[in-house]
């Protein structure tokens, strides 16, 4: 039985800036890195591998350069790892790219049942949430988001059972399989790649699925098939900060001042 | 005296058969070490040996060496004794000593009546030092160590009966030449009959030749094998100061790191049969003083105990007792926690009198830890995610790299345009305090007139911390990636502020083929000062007394100690004061290997507390340092000692550019 990550190559958001005039990304030289939720996503999936023997398919959609991201995931002991790349698949929403790879889901299905899908919670370029949710809804398969522990799989009776992590609350829940699970980053610690395997994997086949293997219709895809279009970025303006008094020399008065600050703003009711 | 011929031949023939055969085993070990080459530069070797091993230039540092260094000298002279002793019991017609003309037989005599006696006094010294003063660092009541001495003695005292029985008998034509003997003679052998004295001297003979081939059958056996493998260790030691560890091959199908005895180099293996057990590595280690596991003595000790407990599976050649290299707690076996707690300060290498290699052993052995199971304390996995994504330890945005330089004109390296880079490193660029000295650095530079320019966001971690910890694989591509770089950029003359970066582009990065001029900031500051290009005060201004910490990485590691020294005498008009482990002897701070970026395992005290401790002893105003890493570990040392308001930390480059004119 499989279990299918997919996993997200984004520009390292602590490094993008926000070009003011045309209100675009500016990602020259920017690195890019794995989504952070998305290394947890690929650790589980890995673990699930070691507890109960499923085999593990990696994922991921994006420019042909992502194929240096699969092949981290490669080093970490994924069993085959599919990059999918076209000029139709660009420019998607989380509509379009949820299409792409429910696409690529059900293709894989049909060479070896699928039981768990795994997604990391959001990536932190678009922070939707929306493309796991997405994936599940196309392929008719049970989704629990936000899970931060699989506490068991039970291959025979053909269902899950998991936490999720709520607002101030955890919830332990149940699932049919197959699922699609999103996850916190605090389910898993993520593995380090030993050497061996980081050089078998410089070697490893990324198997390229164009839109010539995955036939969608292009309408459907990429930016034509995409429900919302971004107009502009801009970083919000924020206020400089400013130095209250003189907090080391004279305690009390710098605190007087703030109080009174804050009363002068409405923050504060005396 | 000639004792029968044929019984002693058997004797002999046997012991020597033995010995040979012990020898073989022990080496046939060695054989089985990765290849590295030590049989170049064969001059310059000899040299090594005859200085460092004939004369003895490491024990003797050390008051007691002296006594070594005698027995060593009167066991070198007895050497020719012996020798002629064997022969003559085999072929007592044909050689003797006796033989020799009158003159040179006397002196020899003398010579050997002298060396003996002075032999039996070292061996009582160092008895005597064992039972009543014993050192804490070594295992002062080893069975071994007593044996060994006990046989020594005997050895005297059976020259000497011999030689007193023959004197008494008048058999011994040299007997006003041997004023010992002649002493036990009269002293113990006088009216004794003629028969009674050719009992004695064949006992005592009988006495000698026993002790003194089971002697050398014992030492393939005991820490004693030192006496065969030293001299030869002081020929293989490396010629440059070990200061680093080769590089790795990453091809598939390599195995990397030292996960088992084999995979050591062959050098490393026969510093394990080279280790006299003389404790000095342990009395110096920083992580064995402050209580730590780690104790570099007991490092080699069960890589040799592991070598001798997996022989058989080694050579194939019985049943399997896989003993394992790296594991916890049992006597050949080295555990992680002690692996994980080295600094790589590089103290026990620079006092072991035989030039055992013990930093890269246990760097050896971290990188089976790192590449082959990725196995490693917890808090270095984002550590080593940092490095690999961002090339600094703190997984800071590169673009932060030029904050410093917000308020000052800094100019890019260009080729042609600028003549130093100056290389700001992850600390001086992205540590709020060390930026501080990263401003003080290039005030001077700039008030020198010195033409230098940065790398700014290009700029990348040097890899350090990557390769004392044994992260190889990540260290090459950022070497590579570095040296890409310097190339393109047409980089020649390097000045760092940091002993590692330095260290690292001097000697590691030399084997990636890059030639680099490499200077640390120290060095070309008091160079400026030197040439008169900063005019100083030459007053303590604030400052008050400065107590000075050598950089293990600048001071042990590339011998820079004179120059910080002298650049603050010249900035402040006084001396630093010394701590009491200074120059090759200082204590590391605690953060070199990657410890920096590790929790310190438990021990009765943190490394940099104690050090902290040390410089407090001087009554200090100000620490001196010439590291980011020191810095922090004092700056955190003073915080637990409460003494962070009264004492303050500053590099070396900070008293420099507050006292510029």
């Amino acid at each position: 039985m499989l279990v299918v990550t997919c996993i997200k190559q984004v520009p390292d958001t602590t490094q993008v800036k926000v070009d003011p005039e045309t209100g675009t990304l500016i990602r020259e030289g920017v690195p890019f890195i794995i989504n952070p939720f998305d290394i947890h996503a690929l650790e589980e999936s890995l673990r699930l591998k070691d507890r109960f023997g499923f085999r593990v398919a990696v994922l991921s959609m994006g420019p042909p350069n992502t194929e240096v991201t699969l092949r981290k995931a490669l080093a970490l002991g994924v069993d085959q790892a599919i990059l999918l790349s076209d000029r139709a698949f660009g420019g998607a929403d989380t509509l379009a790219t949820s299409k792409v790879l429910a696409e690529a889901v059900r293709r894989l299905s049909e060479q070896e049942d699928v039981g768990i899908v795994i997604t990391g919670k959001q990536t932190i370029d678009g922070d939707t949430a929306q493309v796991g949710p997405g994936i599940a809804t196309r392929l008719g398969y049970q989704q629990l988001t936000l899970v931060d522990n699989i506490e068991n799989v039970d291959l025979h009776a053909n269902k899950i059972t998991a936490r999720r992590k709520l607002e101030g609350r955890h919830e332990r829940v149940e699932s049919k399989l197959p699922v699609l699970i999103s996850v916190v980053r605090s389910i898993n610690r993520p593995r380090y790649p030993t050497v061996p395997m980081r050089l078998m994997a410089e070697d490893a086949e990324v198997i390229l699925w164009d839109n010539q293997v995955m036939g969608l219709d292009p309408e459907t895809i990429g930016l034509n098939g995409s429900a919302t279009q971004v107009r502009k970025i801009f970083s919000p303006e924020r206020d400089k900060g400013e130095i209250l008094g003189d907090g080391a020399a004279d305690l009390g008065k710098a605190v007087q001042l703030l109080v009174s600050k804050l009363v002068e703003k409405d923050l504060l009711h005396i | 005296m000639s004792p029968n011929v044929t019984a002693f031949a058997i004797v002999f023939a046997a012991a020597i058969l033995f010995f040979i055969w012990s020898v073989y085993r022990r080496f046939r070990l060695i054989a089985l070490g990765q290849p590295d080459n030590r049989f170049d530069a064969i001059g310059r070797r000899i040299w090594n040996m005859l200085f460092f091993a004939f004369g003895q230039r490491r024990v003797v540092k050390r008051t007691f060496g002296i006594n070594h260094f005698i027995l060593f000298w009167c066991f070198i002279i007895l050497m020719i004794a012996n020798v002629e002793f064997l022969l003559h019991g085999l072929f007592s017609q044909q050689i003797a000593l006796s033989k020799l003309p009158d003159g040179t037989y006397h002196t020899l005599t003398t010579v050997f009546d002298i060396v003996s006696i002075l032999a039996l006094v070292t061996v009582v010294i160092a008895m005597g030092r064992r039972l009543l003063f014993p050192p804490s660092y070594i295992d002062a009541k080893s069975r071994d160590a007593f044996f060994i001495l006990s046989m020594v003695a005997m050895l005297m005292i059976a020259f000497f009966g011999l030689h007193g029985a023959e004197i008494a008998n008048g058999v011994e034509k040299a007997e006003d030449y041997m004023p010992i003997s002649n002493a036990v003679a009269s002293g113990i052998f006088d009216g004794v009959s003629t028969n009674s004295l050719d009992t004695w001297a064949e006992t005592f003979w009988w006495i000698h030749a026993i002790v003194l081939l089971g002697f050398l059958n014992y030492l393939p056996y005991s820490k004693h094998m030192h006496v065969l493998t030293a001299i030869p260790n002081c020929f293989f030691k490396s010629l440059d100061k070990v200061n680093t560890q080769p590089r790795e091959g990453f091809k598939q199908g390599n195995s990397f790191g030292a996960g088992q005895v084999s995979e050591l180099s062959w050098k490393g293996l026969f510093d394990s049969y080279s280790c006299t057990e003389c404790g000095r590595c342990t009395d110096i280690c920083p992580a064995t003083s402050t209580g730590k596991k780690l104790n570099p003595r007991l490092v080699i000790h069960d890589i040799k105990v592991n070598l001798l407990k997996n022989e058989s599976v080694l050579t194939n050649s019985g049943k399997q007792v896989s003993l394992p290299l790296i594991g916890d707690n049992h006597e050949g076996s080295v555990s992680e926690e002690v692996l994980w707690a080295c600094t790589t300060c590089g103290a026990c290498m620079e006092v072991c009198p035989v030039f055992i290699e013990h930093v890269p052993r246990i760097v050896d052995m971290r990188r089976h830890l790192v590449e082959m199971k990725a196995k490693f304390p917890e808090e270095l996995l984002t550590f080593f995610e940092n490095m690999e994504q961002r090339s600094n330890p703190w997984g800071i945005a590169p673009t932060e790299r030029i904050k410093w330089t917000a308020d000052i004109e800094v100019k890019p390296f260009e080729a042609g345009q600028t003549e130093y880079l100056f290389y700001v490193g992850c600390a001086g660029a992205l540590d709020s305090r060390a930026r501080r000295v990263t401003m003080s650095t290039a005030k001077i530079l700039d008030t020198a007139g010195v033409s230098w320019g940065i790398l700014g966001k290009e700029e990348l971690c040097c890899g350090d911390s990557l390769r004392r910890l044994g992260n190889e694989y990540v260290f090459d591509r950022m070497v590579q990636e570095n040296i890409k770089m310097f190339e393109a950029k047409g980089v020649k003359r390097i000045v760092t502020q940091c002993p590692h970066c330095f260290s690292t582009f001097k000697n590691d990065y030399r084997q990636y083929g890059i030639d680099l001029e490499v200077i640390h900031h120290t060095e070309l500051i008091d160079r400026l000062i030197k040439s008169g290009k900063l005019n100083l005060k030459s007053e303590r201004n604030g400052f008050g007394n400065i107590v000075f910490h050598d950089s293990c990485y600048l001071g042990r590691y590339n011998e820079v100690y004179e120059a910080p020294r002298h650049a603050v005498a010249s900035a402040t008009g006084h001396d630093i004061h010394e701590m009491h482990n200074h120059l090759d002897k200082s204590f590391c701070c605690g953060a070199g290997g990657g410890r920096m970026w590790m929790e310190e395992s438990p021990g009765q005290k943190n490394i940099n507390v104690a050090r902290t401790e040390e410089a407090l002893a001087n009554n200090p105003k100000t620490i001196c340092v010439c590291c980011p890493y020191c810095m922090t570990m004092f700056e955190d040392g003073l915080k637990d000692k409460d003494a962070d308001t009264n004492v303050q930390v500053l590099d070396m480059a900070e008293i420099v550019a507050e006292s510029l004119k």
